[in-house]
């Protein structure tokens, strides 16, 4: 009964914010928005820039490449110098050169995946400074990559694309600044801790407990780590602890904030190209897959946990507590990883690790769908409208003429650059599993014996290539392999994508537009969707099925059988 | 290249001034102004009812069989089919039952954060005889103190009911005279 409810407003929350934060991104990336130029003018000032001037689309990929490259170094050399910094109440020292490098890869390209606990980490500045910073601009870089690629479509006869600078300052100072002051507000109302002094320290006389209860700046990166679809707390068990997730209305806020944008951009979209209806097409698609997958995932953890059963424990209300918390119970904490892993987010708030076989297949295989339903910040649109390109190819193939999207021509150009930017997660992700699975030192990872650590090998290395960041948590990741590996998926899982997708926004936006005919394929209708959905299945569910049936199916299928 | 370079090196300056330094000061600012309890982490004398604590019974109501080490947050993160989470479940109910507590899910199963302050209501119940009996007191009397301390569901729907065992504890505590 909760549930239902939670679900009535989650849906209705996420309804009115598709619809006002989506005509409103529209507004901010086409310029009609303007309060804060005071905020704006300046930094084009310092920065040589002149905010009407544009790039086409190698110059604005350039400058994505370069910001990134030096945001890594920013990020890499703040950690590894944390201690001779600032604010560092604990201590705690430089960051290790592998564990930096992967660290700063990690949250520039929005992934978030964590090989080391904050609360024995990472410095207050790290985490504000070099951390959260990332969780904001990565957002940015790749709404922004979203909107460049619309404007593809948008534009007619034009040789530029937009102007990357212009794009992520406005995009983090128009949409995200003003969304994460106002629910970190909510947040520390709530109970999340949001403070400059260090570790507290208690003793309880009751029972002689002595503790050591880490605080900071808490409440600020949790809510950025949700809005831009980031995931990465500023402490170990994320946002099962209660300093970052206090209540169960904090716990709906954040599944609210992760899938907010991701799902808006669709009316931005729709908006941009001047038809809600294909912004509507899109949705509809992303919101039936993720519907399938809650309710499988949702129906195998409600089933328990067999260990557990096994020990005696025959009657399990709700299901299978193991990793869960207490105050957000069985189904909103599913909900919540549900929405975490299908958002690119990767934030969790109980340990994944520890679902049934075939729920926690749901939340891996949601991720090997691309990320798209809805995705992350920006990169669940672009990667969707990449699909939605396959999907008017082979409904071209099958009536037999030139297929269009959105007046459009897709040529043979255009189809290879979409089918290059759908293959690189699978082969990525596929490859580098073969490669952990067959060395010492990836086999070295896993806690847990069986098909269950091959489980945790293809998890890890599914959520650093799809940009994902959640974690089946007990393999070992601080290690020289995982630490090198996972940082090369990431990079290639972000910007093998994003270069393609730039040269889609470029080649699409120097054409000029083809008149509709009777013959044109309409993609603004249920049909569409259902081609959509059907693509994104045949990529993520066939290419992957033979690794799922190593993992988690062989887990599910041997009854009786513990390892 | 150099222009992008320069670019780059400005606008990470100016994100790292106001995202990194101005955001979350502001929220500091602004948590220690208007909610300075919850801001700072609600630290009591007797700890944080954000944070488990580890209570033998059957003297006390138990919490969740978690580590409770704040500094080392996160679950135990054992599979659905791992023989340690078998064991480690077999072991919890045998010594509950030791106790006289018939073993619930909650009192068996890990948490997520591993600091799980709370237990279900359910969960309190089943510990009642037990409590009652090592603090001679009435099984009604412990009843009605955990009746008295269930929170219910965010505007009962948001999350699930729940009972802080810091506090429940405290108030055990003050109707035993022993705090």
């Amino acid at each position: 009964m909760s549930l239902t409810w939670t679900l009535v407003l989650l849906v209705a929350a996420l309804a009115i914010a598709w619809r006002f934060l989506g005509s409103y991104m529209a507004a901010v990336f086409e310029g009609r928005v303007q309060f804060l130029g005071f905020l704006e003018r300046p930094i084009y000032r310092l920065a040589g820039l002149d905010r009407t001037r544009e790039q086409t689309w190698q110059r604005y990929g350039t400058s994505l490449v370069v910001y990134s490259g030096v945001a890594i170094l920013v990020v890499y050399g703040m950690i590894r110098l944390q201690g001779s910094l600032p604010l560092d109440p604990q201590h705690f020292g430089a960051v290790s050169p592998a564990l930096s490098w992967n660290t700063a890869v990690s949250f520039v390209t929005n992934t978030n995946w964590q090989n080391y606990s904050g609360e024995s980490t990472m410095s207050y500045l790290s985490q504000m400074g070099a951390l959260a910073v990332q969780q904001f601009v990565s957002a940015s870089v790749g709404i922004a990559v979203a909107i460049a690629l619309v404007r593809g479509f948008s534009r007619n006869g034009s040789p530029t694309i937009g102007n990357f600078w212009v794009d992520i300052v406005r995009c983090t100072f128009y949409v995200l600044v003003p969304i994460a002051i106002a629910f970190s507000i909510v947040f520390i109302a709530q109970g999340a801790v949001q403070t400059f002094a260090g570790a507290a320290q208690v003793h309880d006389v009751m029972n002689g407990a002595r503790q050591s209860i880490p605080r900071g700046p808490i409440a600020s990166m949790e809510v950025i780590k949700q809005l831009g679809t980031n995931g990465g707390g500023a402490l170990n068990a994320n946002g099962a602890a209660p300093q970052e997730n206090p209540t169960g209305l904090t716990n709906f806020l954040s599944f609210f904030l992760l899938l907010v944008i991701p799902f808006a951009l669709t009316y931005t979209f729709g908006k941009m190209v001047g038809s809600i209806r294909q912004g509507i097409a899109l949705v509809a698609a992303m919101v039936l897959l993720f519907g399938v997958w809650f309710g499988f995932t949702s129906w195998a953890e409600s089933r328990g946990n067999p260990a557990v059963a096994a020990a005696g424990v025959r009657y399990q209300p709700g299901g299978n507590m193991e990793g869960k918390e207490v105050r957000f119970g069985v189904a909103q904490s599913v909900l919540y990883d549900v929405a975490s892993t299908q958002t690119s987010t990767g934030s969790v708030d109980g340990s994944n690790d520890s679902y049934t076989p075939i729920g926690g297949m749901g939340l891996l295989t949601g991720m090997m769908l691309g990320e798209v339903t809805p995705g992350g910040a920006g990169s669940g649109l672009y990667t969707i409208l990449l699909f939605a390109l396959i999907a008017v190819f082979l409904g071209g193939l099958m009536v037999g003429r030139t297929p269009e999207y959105l007046g459009k021509k897709i040529q043979a150009r255009e189809v290879k650059l979409a089918a290059l930017g759908a293959l690189v997660m699978p082969l990525v992700v596929l490859v580098t599993t073969g490669v952990a699975v067959s060395l010492p030192a990836g086999r070295a990872g896993p806690l847990n014996k069986g098909p269950h650590g091959f489980t945790e090998i293809l998890y890890a290395l599914t959520s650093q290539t799809n940009n994902n960041g959640s974690a089946f948590a007990g393999l070992s990741g601080n290690t020289a392999f995982y630490n090198v590996i996972g940082g090369v998926d990431m990079l290639l899982g972000r910007f093998a994508i994003i270069v393609p997708v730039l040269a889609l926004a470029g080649v699409l936006a120097a054409k000029q537009p083809v008149p509709s005919s009777a013959g044109t394929f309409k993609t603004d209708t249920p049909l569409f969707s259902g081609l959509v959905v059907g693509v994104i299945i045949i990529i993520g569910a066939l290419t992957f099925f033979p690794a799922l049936a190593l993992g988690p199916i062989v887990e599910q299928l041997v009854h009786g059988k513990f390892f | 290249m150099l222009l992008n370079l320069r670019r780059s090196v400005v606008i990470s300056v100016v994100f790292f001034l106001l995202l990194g330094l101005a955001y979350p000061a502001l929220m500091v600012g602004v948590g220690q102004l208007f909610f300075k309890s919850e801001a700072n982490g609600q630290i009591t004398k007797y700890g944080s009812p954000l944070i488990g604590q580890h209570w033998s019974g059957p003297k006390w109501f138990q919490g969740r069989p978690d580590a409770d080490n704040p500094m080392a947050t996160g679950a135990q993160n054992y599979g659905p089919k791992s023989k340690l989470l078998l064991d480690f479940s077999h072991t919890r109910v045998v010594a509950l039952e030791k106790e006289g507590i018939t073993p619930t899910n909650d009192l068996v199963t890990g948490s997520g954060s591993g600091v799980d302050p709370d237990i279900a209501p359910a969960d309190a119940y089943a510990q009642a005889r037990a409590v009652a009996r090592a603090n001679h007191l009435s099984v009604g009397q412990v009843d009605a103190l955990i009746k008295s301390h269930v929170t219910d569901a965010y505007w009962g729907f948001l999350g699930a009911p729940y009972i802080d065992v810091l506090q429940l504890n405290e108030a055990l505590a003050t109707l035993t005279g022993t705090r």
